[in-house]
């Protein structure tokens, strides 16, 4: 019996298997990738009743329409997603985010696009039939590695399947909430930038640019002004470091960013935050407010604290 | 030994080993590094050494800033070893078509290309750090003779391969990347392999040196493909 898979009928934008990322490989110059938005990645695979770890579709934008063959899987999809399953006989379901479908033989799954933010998830109950690279599903495209060969998932291919025994029916209630402010720890470079630059930086608008992918994410808005140096001996980088280069513009690096850079650093986005910064889109206004240490580690706690409520929702 | 730690954000302790690059300094941070690796410790999930800095990842869930500052602090790193090195031979092709800023470093340093190689040649350089993509070595120092600036406008494409120049450094391209170094030449040799055991050809504290090769060698390497 051939296996459960799916056939690509179009790619989307920048899909790419994912999972909580890879650890202790950024003094060769490999960044942790793995799914952008936590929150989201985890209940995917709660849903979906998969290991908290395992492997997910992640596409932003623009997802994929793939076409299942074999006898029967479930799936879901977290995010603001719009997305509808078309049937053998043509008939259309329009599709719910956080809650499962099952999928028959020639069923298609049409992701039409994320709304109002850049990442969706796809699970599949069973999770998919890949490889890991030095102990993990993630996928750093810049540097070809990670399940699928390092590559986005491209058009034409087979995604096989693993296995499952049965169906299943799950879902959630829950909604992704917008915050006012993205909250942000002080650069180590904080006092290189002038005074009035700094209180643009914590009270005027940002716009994300379209210059912005897995790697990073550049803004603009007002200039931020060098008062000192504007480059720095190259040194690590990490997920929601924000450098300012000579132009003034703020760049945020997110989950495959280059792991050394000369620019100095402005700012820390909280690791409470990162998700929902990560998922503005080019175009949205964010605002910065500047919090310490203490207060960031007490929202980290009641982030994770709030994913798992969510969680144990789940019916 | 470290001269300040400072938290990077929440989630990442970064220490500053003073503001000189040099091999001394930076041999200390890969001993930090070596043993920080070695005693692994609960919650660090990733360490970056640099020239003459190192930062520290950890997991928010599992630790703290604070317990992870007073880890590092009381490491016991005096006796200081010289880290295990190794001789890294790198091909380099200097043919027009890979040396895309040949004309500018010849007009910068008033040497010609043959000069400019021999410079480049003539010695062992020591690699500070790997990254920025990866694998790409942070080799120096480069004789002052050719040392200079970045390109005024970086390249949006830098061809995987290409060996460049710029202030007192070398390095290759392992990837198409983005960058603003000079470059002079082309390597058809792997430097970031896919091979878990194995990924980088050149590691911080390596040794390196470069050799010149006729377009026809270059392409019975092919390695790059």
């Amino acid at each position: 019996m051939s296996k459960n898979s799916f056939k690509v009928l179009r790619p989307g934008i920048n899909t790419t298997f994912q999972d909580l990322g890879r650890d202790n490989l950024y003094h060769v110059g490999l960044p942790f990738s793995g799914a952008i938005d936590k929150r989201n990645f985890l209940i995917a695979n709660s849903l979906i009743t998969n290991r908290e770890d395992d492997a997910v579709l992640e596409f932003a934008y623009q997802g994929p329409l793939l076409e299942f063959s074999g006898s029967q899987t479930s799936i879901v999809i977290t995010g603001n997603v719009n997305f509808k399953i078309i049937k053998k006989d043509a008939s259309e379901i329009k599709g719910e985010c956080y809650r499962t479908y099952n999928l028959n033989n020639k069923d298609c799954l049409d992701i039409i696009s994320t709304e109002k933010s850049v990442y969706g998830y796809l699970t599949v109950k069973g999770g998919f039939q890949i490889n890991k690279f030095c102990n993990s599903y993630s996928t750093t495209v810049r540097a070809e590695v990670g399940p699928n060969d390092g590559k986005k998932i491209e058009i034409g291919q087979t995604i096989i399947l693993n296995d499952v025994d049965s169906a299943i029916e799950k879902s959630l209630e829950y909604l992704n909430s917008k915050i006012e402010f993205i909250r942000v720890i002080k650069g180590t470079n904080f006092d290189y930038f002038s005074e009035d630059s700094i209180k643009d930086f914590t009270s005027k608008d940002f716009i994300v640019s379209k210059l912005t992918d897995r790697m990073g994410m550049r803004l603009s808005g007002p200039k931020i002004k060098n008062l000192k140096k504007t480059n720095i001996k190259s040194e690590g980088l990490g997920k929601g470091v924000i450098q300012v280069p000579a132009d003034g513009d703020p760049i945020v690096m997110l989950s495959d960013h280059g792991t050394i850079g000369g620019y100095p650093k402005i700012a820390v986005v909280i690791s409470a935050d990162y998700d929902k910064l990560a998922q503005c889109p080019p175009g949205e206004k964010i605002k910065f407010k500047i919090v310490n240490l203490k207060e960031a580690e007490n929202l980290y706690k009641i982030y994770t604290m709030e994913t798992k409520n969510i969680i144990n929702k789940i019916r | 030994m470290i001269k300040n730690i400072y938290n990077l954000g929440d989630a990442a302790l970064y220490c500053d080993f003073g503001d000189t690059v040099n091999k001394e300094t930076n041999l200390r941070v890969i001993n930090y590094f070596n043993d920080i690796r070695e005693k692994n410790i609960i919650g660090i999930k990733n360490i970056a050494p640099s020239y003459n800095k190192l930062i520290i990842y950890f997991d928010l869930e599992l630790t703290n800033y604070k317990k992870i500052k007073d880890i590092v602090q009381n490491l016991d790193i005096s006796t200081f070893e010289a880290a295990k090195t190794k001789l890294v031979k790198i091909p380099v092709c200097f043919d027009d078509e890979f040396a895309l800023d040949l004309e500018r470093v010849e007009k910068k340093t008033g040497l010609t290309k043959k000069e400019i190689i021999n410079q480049l040649v003539a010695q062992k350089y020591f690699c500070y750090m790997t990254g920025f993509i990866a694998g790409m070595p942070f080799l120096g120092d480069i004789k002052e003779k050719i040392r200079l600036d970045r390109l005024e406008t970086p390249r949006v494409k830098v061809p995987k391969g290409s060996v460049g120049i710029t202030e007192q450094f070398c390095n290759i391209y392992t990837f198409e990347s983005p960058g603003g170094w000079n470059i002079i030449g082309n390597s058809p040799k792997k430097v970031f392999t896919k091979d878990p055991t194995k990924l980088t050809l050149i590691d911080p504290g390596d040794e390196v040196e470069f050799f010149e090769i006729s377009k026809k060698e270059y392409s019975k390497f092919n390695e790059q493909k």
